[in-house]
């Protein structure tokens, strides 16, 4: 497909998923969908929880983190004894114990950063068991904590946001189960492989050559890989290798299906708060930061590499295509790297250590930013929610009124979160960069020197502190210094947000609501949109740009100006 | 209801210009020499740690001043004066904002230089004792010359009094013991009679201290607004913090180490130092404008609530309409002229000194030149009592009769009258149009009817209009029947209207406007009218009014011009679109600062960096320098806009926010750039750098 028919193509199939699946997510957490409720009554039982009781933002905070931790130190068990564990077939040793963190909480935190080759170094069980459990859960985590985030919104001075228990088993198999099975099954059928059968030995009699092909379970948590957001591939070669994503359609649907839910959140917004406009001036808030960073993208990478024109290498054809797989392309794969890193996928079908500096400088910035536009499934809209907070409450006092958002008084405490909330994810990345950048054990991680070399590491922080996931590559991350300060990373990036959004859902569901009149501060125009843009562009700017201007921007200054 | 005497009330209050607040320009060269003694008195470290912002500045500004010591050089001494000036530039405009207040309280301490009181005794007898030993309870007795020693009731008898020291206006008020005008304020003058007061309020918690604690913002509070910005500001100190200090790992990695004082330049640049001076400033200033108009307000709480308040409850009489209904026609029934109606409605209006008497008479005379005519001793006055609702005069034998259509038509009857046929429709009509009948008997003869007008005030309709345009609702409280406060209510323009109004369904309208989630504002003066003014989120008292009315509401209008509650409304807004406007200048201010510093800190090692230098700044050092020197000036530059507030036109959200967006945040963008630019062109031009 051509970028521009695959842009259209994605633009039609985003439209559709919005209106339906939106619809259909509001079903699901406003319980009136029910077909398996015999399947959630016995898991209620089992979690010991009244399904019908609704819990204050303390309680379902508090059920998040417990259930983090619990199923954080399972993974955690199953990784570092796979050995002695089933279904491994290659006979792959135990994971060693700071590999392993990094991994258990990478995946606990939908940020799927991998410090290994999935395919020498995990056996089938612990993806099967450890990681692609966590890939459904992480993300019915987040999902349920946007709708707790926006029922905090919607309630009119009722101090509950919902039930986390609830939340999460109906997000798990009315949401995430079925579309996975569904996208699993046309991934088999395009032919990703998906088999408990160990690796297959090739010996070719002509060349003499032995090859060994991994195979594995690979169709299904591709599906959820994609759908969750999650981005951590079976594979080490991730969305580039041929049985993760065999077609130009499995290439497309792996676009649509990380792009859809984050999507269609917005809608589930603009429903619960009983006003439309107001989520689709957030969609559009999204839709034209996620557009200009394509453009970008797109664009340096539809230039020559001026490091390979440096080089003196002349090669036919335009475009960046160092890296790249030659079936999709330089701007279609621009394309799916910046669906995937302002998504807070990580899954890749191109090596971003070969993008341009522009290109590169696309990739990093869109993480920069927050991860709102879209972002990771239901993570991206409560972050957008804190923005907006900040927004509207610089945009109210403008024009002189107490801000509200949605008919909330926004006042020092919902400031306060949600300053935290956006402020924690560039302290993270800025001072454990700090960190890497001062010390032996962080020197010693790029590949490269200078602006590149600097560029590797700020890409490490700045992916796992957006529960990213996606590799700019070049670092030797598997060491214990970056096992243990990614961790770190990940967990600031996940709860250093969720819980500052969970306690403003609290904080404002206990509100009254002010009733809207001409002197209110509209929130659902083109003049809000622009002052939300202006908030998340500058705060991320004026956190980043030094940091960029040592990375990706001399980088490309020095090849001469970009534009 | 209101006891001031001649007092226009459409006065603009720009016109007004003595009292508490007399104005005082804005640079008054008195305010600014105690400014600049301030402004190094607040170099107290323990001053200063109340505002993360400049305590950041103040703090690194020593750090420089150790580098000044190690190793000095024009450079490093440079920046650390500059950051010192920055300092001192926002302690100034502090201290400009207290001075003005302090100024004012100094003009009332001397009001409150201590009088002698002339306590009653429980013997009847008189004990001189001074002002301060008066106790709550106490009873004092004043006459003409006294001063009055602290804040009372009137207990006993009536006197005119000067409030000119608390109000500024000079034309003096009558207070009188019972009902609502028996409040009297410690540090007026009564001019004549003698009166008996109670003592009300104990030392140090009178209205005159209460008001020189306000205006000199002693014990001022941050708002809820000013407290949510102050954290959202300490937020964005808090993380510029590691983005400075992370480039000097940064720097060695790159192989440019970056110098201390050159981090903490860019820290004092980046955060957001504009506002964070100018901060305390606006609330401070934002009060003082209110007392510049005569409008006192118990906290700034209620002067920002004023900025939210979506309903203004108003009073018709003296807000809307001009205090009194004035004769406006003659209205002719059965075979009798105008001329007559007006001869003998005249004849009945002579004896009778209400403002409507009066005005009757006045119409007569322009209308038909009906002169007033003596009519000698021989008359008896019949007053208005509620019973009869009629007064007149018997003249002779004539018994001539103006009042209440029903009453008259009675008292007709019964003397044998015969009611024209044409009369109902006559009363009707005028009822209709909002307007009071008075008809008008000669006897048992009926000849017409008087109308007696509401006029509504000149130019109120254009106000509610702009308070519509802002999003506000108005409605009219007016004791009158529902179908006259509706034709009221049309022609000024309200929104809505309450008629037959009563302290009870006054306070259950407000009641239902809260639990919508409205925020209420009313004005009021009565005693009964205390718990709803203690209900409303802005009760403005009307200094005229009763002390319960003046404890209940959270601001006193010292003019007693219920029009004003409309200016409080937009002071508050001003006050808030200040500090919005300031916070997101200040914010965008940094994009410039980046672009010249960042190229300045690594161009040594990265060169292609300088093309980020957009402004072509001569040197590294003059780029940090400039960017230092115009984060600093533009702290200067903005005090008279924090001071007066920016401009503030009504007008709907959308169009404001478009307004001040382009203005402080495209303009905060854009400015700094050129600032920057210049103060680089003059660095360069001395050679230093």
């Amino acid at each position: 497909m051509s970028f521009a028919l695959t842009v259209i193509a994605l633009v039609v199939g985003l439209a559709l998923c919005w209106r339906f699946l939106g619809a259909y997510l509001v079903a699901v957490y406003e319980g009136r969908v029910r077909f398996l409720r015999f399947l959630e009554r016995p898991i209620y039982r089992l979690l010991g929880t009244n399904p019908d009781a609704e819990q204050s933002w303390q309680r379902y905070a508090l059920s998040a983190v417990m259930f983090s931790g619990v199923t954080v130190a399972v993974t955690y068990i199953f990784l570092v004894t796979q050995g002695h564990l089933p279904f491994n077939p290659q006979h792959l040793g135990n994971v060693t114990p700071a590999l392993a963190f990094n991994t258990a909480v990478s995946f606990l935190t939908n940020t799927n950063w991998q410090n290994y080759g999935g395919e020498t170094t995990m056996s089938y069980f612990s993806q099967m068991m450890g990681l692609e459990f966590h890939q459904f859960l992480s993300a019915a985590v987040g999902l349920g904590v946007a709708v707790a985030v926006i029922r905090g919104f919607a309630n009119r001075g009722k101090p509950t946001i919902g039930n986390f228990w609830v939340d999460t088993v109906r997000g798990t198999i009315y949401v995430l189960l079925p579309l996975s099975f569904v996208l699993g099954i046309i991934f088999v059928a395009q032919g990703a492989v998906d088999t408990l059968g160990g690796p297959v030995t090739i010996h070719n009699s002509l060349t003499g050559v032995t090859q060994v092909i991994a195979l594995g379970p690979v169709a299904f948590m591709e599906a959820i890989k994609q759908l969750g957001t999650n981005g951590g591939g079976f594979f080490n070669a991730n969305s580039a290798h041929p049985f993760e994503n065999p077609t130009g359609l499995t290439n497309f649907l792996s676009m649509l299906s990380l792009l859809s839910i984050p999507v269609a959140l917005t809608y589930v917004f603009g429903r619960m708060v009983g006003k439309m406009r107001e989520g689709v001036a957030v969609l559009l808030a999204m839709t034209i930061l996620f557009g200009a960073w394509v453009g970008l993208a797109s664009y340096a990478e539809h230039q020559t590499n001026p490091a390979v024109a440096h080089a003196g290498v002349t090669y036919a054809g335009v475009g960046n295509t160092e890296g790249k797989e030659t079936r999709f392309g330089d701007t279609s794969s621009a394309l799916f790297g910046v669906s995937s890193t302002m998504t807070s996928t990580g899954s890749a079908d191109s090596a971003y250590d070969s993008y341009t500096p522009m290109g590169g400088f696309a990739l990093i910035s869109g993480m920069m930013l927050g991860e709102v536009s879209p972002g990771g499934v239901g993570s991206g809209m409560y972050t957008i929610l804190l923005f907006a907070i900040i927004a509207v409450f610089i945009g109210g006092l403008m024009i002189g009124r107490t801000p509200e958002y949605l008919g909330k008084k926004i006042q020092a405490r919902e400031v306060k979160l949600a300053g935290i909330g956006v402020l924690v994810m560039p302290l993270a990345v800025l001072i454990l960069t700090g960190l890497a950048v001062s010390l032996h054990a962080g020197t010693v991680g790029p590949l490269n020197g200078g602006p590149h070399g600097f560029t590797e590491i700020l890409y490490a922080f700045t992916s796992q502190a957006n529960n990213n996931g996606s590799a700019f590559g070049g670092l030797t991350g598997n060491t214990p210094f970056y096992n243990v300060t990614g961790a770190i990373a990940m967990l600031i990036g996940r709860f250093g947000v969720l819980i500052p959004a969970l306690a403003l859902a609290g904080s404002l569901a206990a509100k009254p609501v002010v009733p809207a009149g001409l002197g209110t501060f509209r929130t659902d125009n083109t003049m809000f949109v622009g002052l939300l843009l202006g908030v998340i562009v500058i705060v991320g700017g004026l956190t980043f740009f030094p940091a960029l201007a040592l990375g990706p921007l001399v980088e490309q200054l020095s090849h001469g100006r970009f534009w | 209801m209101t006891t001031i005497l001649e007092t226009p009330h459409d006065e603009t209050p720009q016109a007004r210009a003595h009292g508490v607040a007399q104005k005082r320009s804005l640079f008054d060269r008195e305010i600014l020499r105690q400014a600049m003694i301030d402004a190094v008195r607040k170099l107290d470290p323990r001053v200063q740690v109340r505002n993360p912002v400049m305590f950041v500045v103040f703090v690194g500004t020593i750090v420089c001043l150790c580098y000044c010591w190690s190793q000095p050089s024009v450079f490093v001494i440079s920046i650390t004066v500059w950051l010192a000036l920055t300092v001192l530039f926002a302690n100034f405009a502090e201290a400009m904002a207290e001075g003005r207040g302090k100024a004012q309280a100094d003009t009332l301490r001397r009001m409150r230089s201590d009088t002698s009181a002339r306590r009653l005794n429980d013997d009847g007898s008189e004990s001189a004792v001074s002002a301060n030993e008066l106790r709550k309870g106490d009873r004092v007795v004043c006459e003409a010359g006294d001063v009055i020693p602290s804040d009372g009731e009137i207990r006993e008898g009536v006197a005119s009094v000067d409030e000119s020291a608390i109000t500024g206006e000079s034309a003096p008020v009558i207070r009188e013991s019972g009902g609502d005008r028996s409040a009297v304020t410690g540090g007026t003058t009564v001019l004549s009679d003698r009166i008996v007061i109670e003592i009300t309020a104990e030392r140090g918690q009178t209205f005159l201290d209460r008001m020189i604690g306000l205006v000199e913002g002693a014990n001022r509070q941050k708002t809820p607004n000013e407290i949510a910005l102050t954290i959202l500001l300490a937020v964005l100190t808090i993380v510029f913090l590691p983005v400075v200090v992370v480039l000097q790992p940064f720097g060695r990695f790159a192989g440019a180490p970056v110098s201390v004082v050159v981090i903490v330049a860019l820290l004092v640049c980046l955060i957001p130092t504009t506002i964070g001076a100018l901060l305390s400033a606006i609330g401070i200033a934002g009060m003082d404008r209110l007392v510049q108009r005569n409008v006192l307000a118990m906290s700034g709480r209620a002067v920002e609530a004023a900025g939210d308040v979506q309903t203004l409850l108003l009073d018709k009489t003296g807000t809307i309409t001009l205090g009194n209904r004035m004769a406006s026609r003659f209205v002719p029934v059965g075979d009798v002229t105008e001329s007559e109606v007006a001869d003998i409605a005249q004849l009945a209006s002579l004896a009778d000194e209400t403002p409507e008497g009066r005005s009757i008479v006045v119409l007569a005379k322009e209308r038909f030149n009906i002169r007033e005519r003596e009519i000698g001793h021989d008359f008896v006055f019949v007053p208005f009592t509620a019973t009869t609702r009629m007064s007149g005069l018997d003249w002779g034998d004539r018994h001539i009769r103006k009042g209440a259509a029903d009453s008259v038509r009675k008292w007709v009857e019964s003397i044998g009258g015969v009611v024209p046929p044409d009369l109902a429709p006559a009363v009707d009509e005028i009822a209709r149009q909002g307007s009071t009948p008075l008809v008008v008997a000669d006897g048992a003869r009926i000849v017409g009817v008087v109308e007696l007008k509401d006029i509504v005030k000149h130019g109120i309709a254009e106000r509610f209009a702009e308070m519509r345009a802002m999003g506000i609702r108005t409605i009219m409280i007016t004791g009158d029947n529902p179908l006259t406060a509706a034709a009221i209510a049309q022609e000024a323009g309200v929104d809505d209207f309450l008629a037959e109004a009563t302290p009870e369904t006054k306070m259950q309208l407000i009641k239902k406007e809260q639990e919508g989630g409205k925020l209420v504002a009313m004005t009021g003066d009565g005693t009964n009218d205390a718990p709803a003014l203690a209900q409303a989120d802005v009760g403005v008292a009307m200094n005229s009014g009763t002390n319960a009315a003046k404890e209940a509401g959270n601001m006193v209008d010292l003019d007693s011009n219920p029009t004003k509650l409309i200016d409080v409304v937009e002071i508050g807004k001003q006050l808030l679109i200040t500090r919005g406007a300031l916070t997101t200048f200040s914010i965008a201010n940094d994009v410039a600062k980046y672009f010249a510093i960042i190229p300045a800190l690594f161009v040594a090692t990265y060169r292609p960096l300088n093309a980020l230098n957009i402004m072509h700044l001569h040197s590294s050092q003059s780029a940090v320098l400039s960017a230092v020197i115009f984060n600093a000036l533009v702290i200067v530059a903005l005090i008279p806009l924090a001071l007066r507030g920016v401009k503030f036109r009504p007008s709907s959200a959308a169009s404001l926010l478009r307004r001040n967006v382009w203005i402080y945040g495209v303009g905060g963008i854009v400015l700094p750039f050129l600032g920057i630019k210049i103060i680089d062109l003059i660095l360069t031009a001395t050679g230093a750098y």
